[in-house]
């Protein structure tokens, strides 16, 4: 009880404290690709300590609910991101929600930073939210529709479940898994607000989603805010991983060497998704916003074509 | 049992005399709703006992027709629904006995109050079709007196109108659906009805009667155009009634006929009633999303809810044709689960518009705002009806979709082609109509409580009474718990999922930190408990470490806005710029949605201006024509008011002839 009750704070803390590393890996190879120098790896962590340490400015016409959303925020994203397997799956609380509740968990956030966007009533704000909740409308059905998939090759939601099953010999290759790969990146893409749906980088520009949304936002609420997106993103590379690169991820009764290979196989699995997001933004230019309802609406059949391939014979 | 709730029933029939004598006078508002609050609670009480002792009583009273008797009886299906009918009769009259003190016109409203409660419950209690009929028509009425109760407004008479004209039909088809189901002998008690088994034939014609009969209460689409006009005309305490809970009377009225009185059904019936359960979900949230009218978008979002209970309903016909039942009872224990969710929200919901409308006079999103600084406790208890609404953890709303999700992925198993097809894709409807209920609620919430003042009224608005606000507490807190301890009421359900599908839900109560298991633990399991603690507990220690360890500071000052901040409020996001993205995404293909832009030349004077044209195509497809044709029709028909005798006359003897010879003919 006491390792399990580690176990999962190990977990907990190596979530937070990787994410923000993530970020600027991700950061530092799109430099690299560009032929800048970039900034050292470790500046998103310097960015949310001088965050921390600034006061917030807050708009006059900013609600209670306005300070308080940063923490849901954050606190719905972390719980999320800490019940994803990464290093070791069957952690004493991977059963109290399974994909489905995680995906939720993520939707619970979304909403309630929509609702930051709305709440000092400015003409950016809005926009953001009134996009964001756009996108949301398709990403979210496809990530579904994913979890229906997936679920049904495995005969299961829980992720640990899914995460054995899948490193199991019996899967082989599948038509249907392929589609649900394919539309769980698109989407991944989509909710984490990169290139080609959103530009993280960007300000000032009429294109933006996520950073109009946050415009109002500053000191430590806006430190919170980019951590969470920063978990975000190491979420969905872990999702992608445990699902489709299972390997080296420890089971229920591991042993330390078991664990460590773990911990390394994940890094190590993180380092390969932030590289190849990291190529993949460089290589590609933003589309308009109204192209984005296409895009998704094409992830959105895939995980729909995946599943029906799926109701119609298990073994596709 | 059934004795104390027909007491109850036969208390709150006595209020609506005592009421008409009181109407005069000021008290007569505290009275009715305060002993409207105690009836309905008693009600609950008993309901709720009978539901937890599974037991089912019956009597037989010598009213109605003479050579039949009034049959009632309270088995565990009806137990649940009085429970979901009185709870939200109490809430409602709690929030009347403030609320209802603003009200101009106390006649109007008082006598009709307490004598829908009643037949809403008699309803429930009913157990042979014509005490069920008379009941279901006099909960029409009642409603239709409610709805117009403020007549001098042109548009609630014609919302009136429409409806009388819905529940008239409805009741029409369900009249017929009964006597399909009584048979030549007449058999009008359930007991009866039970017993004897309709060919396939005869059963699919009175699964398709139902569906419209009792479907067109409930609103599903295409049969939901009066819906959306009446909830929303009716005083806000009986909006909360139409919407939270008649509609659920209605799918009580769907239950008690396919469920229990029709016996076994053909596979195929499953199909029409998923996919009239998938399209109403989606239908349901796209008319919401373009509405500006806070009350009628809630309206339209039942329509939504309604979708989604009928999907789980589907879902377990097609389970118990193929004699899956644990699967069927998991299908329907989701959808009665969220019958309860959606009726505890959605009062909530329609509350909160209420005391917005109380305090600014203005149902028009657009002309709100800000209500948050103003109406703080009211603004809360609407934002945990949003969110529990959007689905999303940790409240109930989720619960029960989940268990919905949950019940689609065992459906593989399912034998059927049509099926495997079919459900998918109503998945993927259900999924999509999720998602867009969150969006809709985002818009509903952050344009009318969040943001700056759009006028003056919503500036100067105040704070709702000490009522008002209890019965709001008292839904929201019903929200987090059923959310956060889904396992008690998935195990309250189970005799009613016995009863009607012959299996139950694994009982729930006793697993490891209340998690719910559906069918295995290694397959899927959720735990809202842990959830929400887990969200506090870091969302705490967040807040603790930031405050304790860095800074705390805070200064006040213009907003930001990337550098233009404009001082108009009228440069925010309004409802329907908010809702432009998806509107141009879904609306072009679903309404026909155009924008028209009118550009002034240059130099002119004029305002430019955008308007947005936007087509309900199902009224003019199905509505519109009909409408024509019963025009055409009384047209046509009007010179027979102007005859001589003669004619008059000859018409009756021709009348006479022709039945003679049809006599004739038939022997």
């Amino acid at each position: 009880m006491i390792r399990d009750l580690v176990l999962q704070g190990v977990q907990m803390s190596l979530v937070l404290l990787l994410s923000p590393l993530l970020t600027g890996f991700v950061r530092k190879v799109k430099a690299r690709l560009l032929r800048r120098r970039g900034p050292p790896l470790i500046q998103p962590y310097r960015d949310l300590v001088r965050l921390m340490h600034k006061e917030v400015v807050l708009a006059e016409s900013g609600s209670w609910l306005f300070r308080v959303i940063p923490y849901i925020v954050f606190a719905a994203t972390w719980v999320a991101a800490s019940l994803v397997p990464t290093f070791r799956s069957g952690l004493l609380f991977s059963w109290s929600a399974d994909l489905i509740a995680i995906i939720a968990l993520l939707g619970s956030a979304r909403f309630f930073l929509a609702l930051a966007g709305m709440d000092v009533g400015t003409a950016f704000g809005g926009i953001g939210s009134s996009r964001e909740v756009m996108i949301a409308s398709l990403a979210e059905p496809a990530m579904l529709m994913i979890v229906f998939t997936l679920a049904l090759v495995a005969g299961s939601t829980q992720l640990s479940t899914m995460a054995a099953y899948m490193a199991s010999v019996g899967v082989g290759l599948r038509v249907s898994l392929g589609l649900a790969l394919l539309a769980l990146i698109m989407v991944a893409i989509a909710e984490n607000a990169r290139i080609p749906i959103d530009n993280p980088a960007t300000h000032l520009e009429l294109t933006m989603v996520h950073e109009a949304m946050v415009l109002e936002y500053s000191g430590r609420h806006l430190a919170l805010i980019d951590l969470s997106s920063e978990l975000k993103l190491l979420l969905y590379i872990s999702v992608i991983g445990c699902l489709f690169t299972p390997w080296g991820i420890a089971g229920a009764d591991a042993s330390p060497a078991a664990l460590s290979i773990g911990i390394a196989s994940y890094v190590g699995k993180l380092a390969v998704g932030g590289f190849f997001l990291a190529v993949f933004e460089t290589a590609i230019a933003k589309m308009r916003v109204f192209r984005v309802p296409a895009f998704l609406g094409a992830a959105l059949m895939l995980g729909l074509l995946g599943t029906l391939l799926l109701f119609v014979s298990g073994s596709l | 049992m059934i004795a104390y709730a027909l007491y109850g029933v036969a208390a709150l029939i006595a209020l609506a005399p005592v009421a008409v004598a009181l109407a005069a006078s000021p008290r007569a508002t505290s009275t009715i709703y305060w002993t409207s609050l105690l009836i309905t609670l008693m009600l609950a009480l008993v309901a709720m006992l009978s539901l937890l002792r599974g037991t089912s009583s019956a009597v037989t009273l010598p009213l109605g027709l003479p050579w039949i008797g009034a049959h009632f009886r309270i088995d565990a299906l009806s137990a649940f629904f009085l429970l979901v009918v009185n709870l939200g009769g109490a809430a409602a009259s709690l929030f009347a006995a403030g609320y209802g003190r603003h009200e101009t016109r106390p006649a109007r409203v008082l006598p009709f109050y307490p004598a829908y409660l009643a037949a809403m419950n008699l309803v429930v209690l009913a157990d042979d079709a014509f005490g069920f009929l008379m009941a279901w028509e006099s909960m029409s009425l009642t409603s239709w007196a409610l709805v117009i109760a403020h007549d001098g407004d042109g548009e609630n008479v014609q919302a009136g109108y429409v409806y009388l004209l819905m529940a008239s039909f409805g009741t029409l088809v369900l009249l017929l659906a009964f006597g399909l189901l009584a048979g030549a002998d007449g058999n009008y008690a359930f007991e009866a009805i039970r017993h004897s088994h309709p060919s396939a034939a005869l059963a699919a014609v009175v699964l398709v009667l139902a569906i419209v009969g009792a479907g067109s209460k409930s609103g599903i689409v295409p049969l939901h155009a009066w819906l959306p006009l009446a909830h929303p005309a009716a005083p806000s305490q009986v909006s909360a009634l139409m919407s939270g809970v008649m509609t659920k009377v209605a799918v009580y009225g769907f239950v008690r006929i396919v469920f229990d009185l029709l016996g076994p059904l053909q596979w195929w019936s499953s199909m029409l009633v998923l996919a009239v359960g998938g399209v109403t979900a989606v239908m349901g949230v796209l008319y919401a999303l373009m509405q500006h009218d806070l009350k009628r978008l809630l309206a339209y979002h039942t329509v939504e809810n309604i979708g989604i209970i009928y999907l789980g309903l589907g879902l377990a016909l097609a389970f118990k044709a193929f004699g899956m039942e644990v699967a069927a009872a998991l299908a329907l224990t989701a959808a009665l689960f969220h019958v309860f969710n959606h009726s505890v929200f959605k009062s909530l919901l329609f509350f909160g518009a209420g005391s917005v409308l109380n305090a600014t006079g203005e149902r028009d999103m657009e002309h709100l705002g800000g209500l948050i600084h103003r109406m703080p406790q009211t603004a809360f208890f609407f934002l945990v009806g949003c969110v529990a609404i959007s689905a999303l953890p940790p409240l109930n709303g989720f619960a029960s979709e989940w268990l919905t999700f949950q019940a689609i992925l065992l459906s593989p198993h399912l034998p059927s082609w049509g099926l495997k097809f079919l459900v998918p894709a109503v998945g993927a409807l259900l999924a999509l109509s999720a998602a867009l209920a969150a969006a809709c609620f985002v818009k509903a919430f952050g344009v009318s409580f969040l943001g700056r003042a759009r006028t003056t009224a919503a500036a100067k608005a105040q704070e709702t009474d000490s009522n008002s606000l209890a019965a709001m507490y008292f839904l929201a807190a019903l929200c987090l718990i059923a959310g956060v301890l889904p396992g008690l009421f998935i195990d309250a359900l189970a005799p009613v999922a016995h009863t009607l599908v012959g299996a139950r839900m694994p009982h729930q109560a006793g697993l490891e930190w209340l998690t719910i298991v559906p069918i295995a633990e290694s397959r899927s399991s959720y735990n809202g408990l842990l959830v929400f603690v887990f969200i506090v507990l870091s969302g705490s220690f967040a807040a603790f470490a930031i405050h304790r360890l860095a800074s705390d500071r805070l200064r006040r000052g213009p907003a930001w806005d990337c550098g233009y901040p404009d001082a108009s409020p009228a440069t925010q996001y309004t409802a329907s710029s908010f809702a432009q993205p998806i509107r141009r995404v879904f609306g072009t293909a679903v309404f026909r949605a155009r924008e028209i832009g009118e550009m002034p030349p240059p130099g002119a004077m004029t305002p430019a201006r955008l308007t947005v044209d936007l087509r309900d195509l199902i009224w003019d497809a199905l509505y519109a024509p009909i409408a024509g044709l019963v025009g055409f029709a009384a047209e046509r028909l009007n010179i027979l008011q102007f005859l001589t005798i003669r004619r008059y006359l000859t018409l009756v003897f021709a009348a006479l002839v022709l039945l003679l010879f049809v006599l004739a003919v038939w022997q």
